[in-house]
């Protein structure tokens, strides 16, 4: 018996707790159920709604199980007729003011207020007095409120507060007057708010979109991976008669806890976009025309069959590991090396030194236990929303949680440094990082000459202090790392950093399959497995910069998605033949592509996604796909047959998992890096350097058509912003509109002003409608006052 | 003994004007035949025929779409779509229960929250083509509209025994 564990008994069974824990943690340990409501395991302790009242020996009154710590010999009784007569009267009090509108509430059947009233409710109410109703308050496209349902468990409250880091949600008022809402009309918006939806134990706090469409018992639930970014949330998918109705999160400790990302959680809406393709399409003559499978399939292979290597195929990296390695299997065998996911990518020159695949160097778990973290080029809440809180975790823990970013972003939780520079400088600035770590250390010769140049700041100091002294660091390189024209200078640095510091190197990388892309070989330079491909194929951004005859694309709208997104265009429209598999359909699609065969979405094909920690997940298919739309595995299978090349004799996605999965062998995660290219000092580009940040909401094609997450204040992003300081030079204030200009192409969108972006860069956010094809994501552009 | 008895009674014809006796009685008795379809047998308000969908008096359909009675259905007869209309209340945009499927028991009106689905003790229907045995929401209040007295009646003699 150790000193931490103490004997107590409950119900009169002798279990053994770990001293200072509550009689409730101990309970759910060993599976007695105490009722409760605003207890929740991942929140603090309120003890606010005493419906966990149980009785202990030789207390004269009961005590509620979730803030009364165990000790020594405790003897609890949780059905004690005394325990029982308080959580009965705890019971009639809470349903004094509760409304009995179960049948309406979208609750019902799933409510713990409606499961705890059959064991403690009395059959008929003694409170004949007039109930409180309430005003519902509109907080947003994604929640649904009826407050006059509200219970004050203030689960919702604790959430933003230790959760989510802002307090969105807060109770004013005392007793009868007592009131849960917004500040003042404001909506809330974190992108995790969605999880108050679960938290709520009534239907106070609902789902927006599925609002009165649908009941608990009535809908099948299938377990499900979240298809956006590379946490790759476990979720479950409530389908009803063959539809989606609602995605909610499944608990997997390691990976996404009990949260998902609103992202995750509403992006589901987009199934039924009527953006929707559901028939296989040819065009003919310059006129679309609707075809069967056979013929849309034919041409579609003669198409590859013709170009042999001079054919591009492109893929998003939220596609599944199967269709990817079938894709690359296709085009590989028919002689086509330029294969790639890396969209949204610039800077390939150290193609030959990266890792097996983007690896977050360590389980997401461990992100909260790091004493220093710094993280370069991310604006790491809209990015990947639950690494967010993984890290967020590890600041309040005590760790140190830094940031090189070109600007400030809000993160919601203390940052120990923060290094914000221009877009031009961030190399150097994380030189100077370098630096101030090696001190007298012989830096590597390949970085010496560009590091040596630089003069470290205090910030730059404290965070190569930090690193050196913490015991458990991590540097992760996000998204705006990714897509800088230097990321080969800054992976270098980073990676020199990381060698110098202990730290470990990681990946947060972009889509929600990066990691099984690149172990299926869907990338020009790798084969499956991760081994060097042979011949080097062109990258995403070569591959419209020479432009190919035949381009064969799978879920990519290069408008949006592609970093060169107007070299993609141009390549796109002046190829002889391009084949996209696409579960969208858009005009621009239509005016390049000649042969449109519908893929399935998210719920709707059955496969497989990596996380960024290296996890396969695989998931079946859980709906009807649209129309005639088929899953792109299977689509990619009979073009393999069609094309007369051996081995696509599938008969299940399982099939293709287990064949790549062979390749694989012993080979392991290794962040490793290798590179000795000699880094040269930047050159400064002239006039307003552009950087374009893939919003929260504007990440794939499947979000951008969920529109309540278009309707959220996150989505409202199509601006440009600024630098006062430009801003006063080119005689603009906020709300101005603003001409954008580069190559003759000429966008307007209004100003938004940030005192942090720095003068001489240019915020104007990719993945929108508005800014379409305008410009590659990082480029010199013109402004003018329009 | 009983040779003898049977052989008096049968030479009296005991048997047949017992049974001549037990005619005449019926004969003058009340009758129990009824002349369908001009006449019809009395049915309880419990009686449980075709379904109906009620509305409250002031033309306002009473179905929610709690989906309890989709739910107790031991047939699976029922199916509903819900959504929020526009004036933001709970309600049906589809409602359909397959006759053929249905073998009413009455569940769905019992579970029903607020009278809306109920069973009438309409008897004469019938369907003449395939399909026609869905009664849609349409029908459903069709029904309810144009016997909403008689609804009402049954339900009102019903009530002190429930």
């Amino acid at each position: 018996m150790t000193e931490s564990l103490v004997n107590i008994e409950i119900d009169g069974k002798p279990i053994q707790a770990r001293k200072g824990e509550m009689i409730m943690q101990a309970a759910d340990r060993e599976g007695v159920y105490i009722p409760r409501f605003c207890y929740h395991h991942k929140l603090s302790v309120a003890a606010n709604c005493r419906m966990c009242l149980v009785e202990a020996e030789k207390v004269p009154k009961p005590l509620p199980a979730c803030a009364t710590p165990v000790a020594e010999g405790m003897k609890v009784f949780t059905r004690s007729p005394r325990a029982i007569t308080a959580q009965r009267a705890t019971m009639e009090f809470l349903l004094i003011n509760h409304p009995l509108d179960c049948p309406i509430c979208d609750q019902g059947g799933e409510c713990e207020l409606q499961d705890l009233a059959m064991g403690y409710g009395r059959d008929i109410a003694r409170f004949a007095e007039g109930k409180r109703v309430l005003k519902d308050e509109d907080i947003g496209p994604l929640i649904s409120t009826s407050m006059t349902r509200c219970i004050y468990c203030t689960r919702c409250v604790r959430f933003g507060m230790e959760v989510a880091g802002i307090q969105e949600l807060g109770d004013t008022g005392r007793g009868e007057h007592s009131r849960i809402g917004t500040y003042i009309s404001r909506s809330v918006d974190h992108e995790l708010s969605g999880n108050v939806i679960d938290l709520c134990p009534v239907g106070a706090l609902n789902s927006k979109p599925f609002k009165m469409h649908g009941r608990g018992w009535e809908m099948t639930q299938h377990e499900a991976i979240a298809p956006h970014d590379c946490v790759g949330s476990n979720l479950y998918g409530h389908v009803l008669r063959g539809k989606f109705m609602r995605a909610v999160p499944r608990i997997n400790e390691a990976v996404n806890e009990c949260w998902i990302s609103d992202r995750d959680r509403f992006s589901y809406t987009g199934i039924y976009s009527v953006d929707r393709l559901e028939h296989p399409m040819i065009k003919d003559g310059g006129k679309w025309r609707t075809v069967d499978w056979e013929t849309a399939l034919e041409k579609a292979a003669q198409a590859l069959r013709t170009v042999h290597s001079d054919a591009g195929v492109l893929a998003s990296p939220g596609a599944t590991t199967e269709e990817l390695y079938l894709l690359q299997k296709l085009a590989r065998g028919l002689g086509i090396h330029s294969i790639d996911t890396r969209l949204h990518q610039a800077d390939f020159r150290d193609d030959d030194s990266e890792p097996l695949f983007p690896w977050l160097g360590q389980p997401i778990e461990e992100l909260e236990k790091q004493d220093a973290v710094l993280v370069i080029g991310s604006n790491l809440r809209k990015e990947v929303p639950l690494m967010a809180h993984r890290l967020r975790k590890a600041a309040l823990r005590g760790g140190a949680v830094m940031f090189l970013n070109p600007r400030r972003y809000e993160l919601l939780f203390p940052v120990k440094a923060y290094v914000s520079a221009a877009v031009a400088e961030m190399s150097a600035a994380l030189a100077a990082v370098v630096k101030a770590a090696a001190g007298r250390k012989t830096l590597p010769a390949h970085l010496k000459d560009f590091v040596s140049a630089q003069g470290p700041e205090a910030e730059h100091t404290k965070i190569a202090t930090e690193l050196m002294m913490g015991k458990r660091t991590t540097i992760l390189l996000g998204h705006l790392a990714m897509q800088h024209p230097q990321y080969a200078d800054l992976r270098a640095l980073a990676a020199a950093l990381a060698d110098i510091t202990g730290a470990q190197l990681g990946y947060i990388s972009d889509g929600a399959n990066s990691a099984g892309a690149w172990l299926a070989g869907a990338v020009s330079h790798r084969l499956p497995g991760g081994r060097k491909a042979d011949i080097a194929g062109l990258n995403a951004r070569t591959m419209f910069a020479r432009p190919r005859r035949s381009y064969l694309l799978l879920g990519v709208e290069p408008e949006l998605d592609c970093w060169d997104s107007p070299a993609a265009l141009q390549a796109l429209r002046s190829a002889q033949q391009v084949v996209v598999i696409t579960p969208f359909v858009t005009e621009t699609m239509q005016e390049y592509a000649s042969v449109l065969l519908p893929g399935c979405t998210f719920g709707e094909t059955s496969g497989t996604y990596v996380n960024a920690e290296g996890r396969w997940q695989s998931f079946a298919g859980m709906i009807k796909p649209a129309g005639e739309a088929r899953p792109a595995w299977k689509i990619l299978r009979v073009l393999g047959n069609l094309c007369e090349l051996g081995g696509f004799e599938y008969v299940s996605s399982e099939e293709v998992r287990d064949e790549l999965q062979s390749t694989l062998g012993a080979s392991k995660p290794d962040n490793g890096f290798r590179g000795t290219r000699v880094m040269e000092a930047a050159p400064l580009c002239r006039g307003f350097q552009r950087i374009a940040e893939l919003p929260l909401y504007g990440m794939d094609p499947l979000v951008r058509r969920a529109t309540p997450l278009q309707q959220t204040q996150d989505a409202d992003v199509a601006c440009i912003c600024l630098a006062p300081a430009d801003a006063k030079k080119l005689g603009v204030e906020a709300h101005d509109k603003l001409t954008v200009k580069y190559n003759g192409v000429r966008i307007v969108l209004p100003v938004k002003l940030d005192a942090s972006v720095h003068t001489g860069d240019v915020f104007l956010p990719a993945g929108l409608a508005a800014t379409a094809g305008f410009a590659p994501w990082h480029a010199a552009v013109e402004l003018e006052k329009a | 003994m009983n040779a003898l008895r049977s052989w008096v009674k049968s030479l009296l014809l005991v048997e047949l004007f017992k049974g001549m006796g037990l005619t005449l009685r019926v004969f003058f008795a009340p009758k129990v035949t009824i002349r369908y379809p001009e006449e019809n047998t009395p049915k309880s308000p419990r009686y449980r025929g075709l379904h109906a969908q009620r509305r409250y008096a002031n033309g306002e359909e009473r179905c929610i779409a709690c989906k309890l009675c989709e739910a107790v259905c031991p047939a699976l007869a029922i199916t509903i779509d819900s959504e929020q209309r526009e004036d933001g209340t709970r309600r049906t945009t589809r409602y359909d229960i397959d006759l053929f499927k249905c073998i009413y028991c009455g569940f769905c009106e019992e579970a029903c929250p607020v009278d809306a689905i109920v069973e009438t003790s309409i008897t004469e229907f019938h369907f003449e083509k395939r399909g026609e045995q869905i009664m849609t929401k349409e029908k459903l209040l069709a029904v309810g509209d144009r016997f909403e007295a008689q609804i009402a009646a049954e339900r009102a003699a019903d009530a002190p025994y429930r």
